[in-house]
């Protein structure tokens, strides 16, 4: 039976986006940091590191992250507008746009390193 | 068309199973309709509940094919668009018998979330003069109609996988009294739904704003409680332990 | 209701913080698809970062808001999907606070000190 039919609107996609691009950008901060911390043995070390990152799976997933970042932004931006301008309507133009700008981001990233 | 709908309707409580009907369509036909000939024509025993069946009272309020609606206001051609039916009763609220579900918890959370009205004056103080453009007004106002169906209550996934949720209804009840001038029990209600069970357990999905038969916005109300209950932090009005 | 104090609190803090994020995310998503152009080595990270105090500061303050914002979303997932106890919840907060702080401040220390190692 269709269970689930309920939550096939905009605002619920984007409130899974939100959360999973939220968990995700948390998960990946330590390994972020630590990365960076690397700087700390010397250049070299850190070099060593982007090199390896200059590979397309990694290059991929570098795009990914850009994305679920620009995303996260973009949805909670939609959240804040809603709690604190109070907007009545659905505003589900404004998922479709913050959606759109997410993804944009990400091909500038993508497009920009290559 | 073929001028038969098959029909898979809940029979049983908690623990029950969908039983399959055939029933003859009608033009205008409406999912309460289909609902009744069952209990009319083919199967007495099934339960369910509805009064006005013009749109008014909320009573009739089904799951129809995976998402709460009211079941006199909606038309089978808009549904069943592929000759089938699907019946449920109201998710996140106990069921009785087949299509009639226990609105005790829906009810008793109106109250957790202290949407009763604590009057501060008495029959020998004059009116509260409100002007109609009044802004505490307007928002109660956009919010008043609401008729305790349900609908929100069943469509919202928070209600869903939080049990002590207040749910939609209840704070968007809460909110038009935050916004009664009249009305002097704030300091209560405030700390009655803020917190995880309350107000900050929303997440603006609007599943409520989308299913509303009144196309009423508990979200709207929801954040503007969000707000409400922010400023009484701030200023160490919200007590409640921890 | 119990914790509507806290809860209502930490509500606060985590769309303060929001609003730190969206300005320093944008200013670091406009600065990486600059950075990015022509391939990212350490030593152009270095050289932007390392004495420059205003990237400091700016870093300083991202990694704050970064401290407050996440650890608070991952409690509401925990507490709306998993089963562990609100204490629990709160423990695991507060540990991925300190994670957040002490790695990212050793990273931008690192980084604003690293023009000696070059």
């Amino acid at each position: 039976m269709k269970t689930g039919a309920h939550r096939n609107h905009p605002h619920y996609w984007a409130f899974v986006l939100h959360r999973v691009s939220g968990l995700l950008l948390a998960l990946f901060l330590p390994v972020h940091f630590y990365v960076l911390g690397l700087a700390i043995e010397g250049a070299a070390t850190l070099d060593g590191f982007l090199d390896w990152s200059s590979t397309p799976l990694v290059k991929l997933a570098e795009t990914a992250l850009v994305i679920l970042l620009a995303a996260h932004l973009t949805g909670g931006l939609r959240l804040m507008a809603l709690e604190f301008l109070g907007t009545r309507e659905s505003s589900k133009t404004a998922v479709a746009v913050a959606t759109g700008i997410a993804i944009c981001t990400g091909l500038a990233f993508a497009l920009n390193g290559t | 068309m073929s001028n038969t709908i098959k029909v898979s309707v809940w029979r049983g409580a908690k623990d029950g199973e969908y039983q399959s009907f055939d029933v003859p369509r009608q033009p205008s036909q409406t999912v309460l309709d289909v609902i009744t000939y069952i209990q009319r024509h083919i199967d007495p025993t099934l339960s369910y509940r509805f009064a006005c069946r013009v749109g008014v009272c909320g009573s009739c309020s089904m799951t129809v094919n995976g998402r709460p609606r009211w079941t006199c206001r909606t038309h089978v051609d808009k549904v069943a668009t592929d000759g089938t039916l699907t019946v449920a009763p109201l998710r996140n609220l106990e069921v009785v018998k087949d299509l009639a579900c226990d609105m005790t918890t829906f009810f008793e959370k109106m109250n957790k979330a202290e949407g009763k009205f604590h009057p501060t004056k008495t029959r020998d103080d004059d009116f509260a003069f409100i002007k109609p453009d009044d802004k505490k007004r307007k928002q109660a106002a956009a919010g008043i109609e609401c008729i305790g169906c349900g609908v929100c209550y069943a469509a919202c996934d928070i209600v869903d996988w939080n049990k002590d949720y207040l749910g939609p209804a209840a704070l968007n009840r809460a909110w038009t009294l935050v916004n009664d001038e009249r009305d002097g029990g704030n300091a209560i209600r405030l700390a009655a739904v803020a917190g995880d069970a309350g107000c900050h357990a929303c997440h603006s999905q609007q599943g409520c704003v989308e299913h509303c038969p009144k196309h009423l916005s508990p979200t709207h109300a929801i954040t503007g409680l969000k707000r409400e209950t922010a400023k009484a932090a701030i200023k160490g009005l919200l007590g409640g332990g921890d | 209701m119990p914790g509507a104090q806290i809860e209502t609190k930490l509500w606060v803090w985590q769309r303060l913080s929001a609003a730190v994020l969206g300005v320093c995310v944008f200013v670091h998503l406009g600065m990486i698809i600059y950075a990015v152009q022509g391939g990212l080595s350490a030593a152009e990270i270095i050289t932007r970062v390392s004495g420059n105090f205003i990237w400091f500061v700016f870093y300083a303050v991202f990694i704050l808001a970064v401290a407050v914002h996440a650890p608070i979303g991952v409690r509401t997932i925990l507490n709306e999907m998993t089963l562990l106890s609100p204490k629990a919840t709160h423990l695991v907060m507060a540990v991925l606070c300190l994670v957040i702080l002490v790695m990212g401040f050793r990273a931008v220390i690192g980084l604003y000190q690293a023009g000696a190692g070059l």
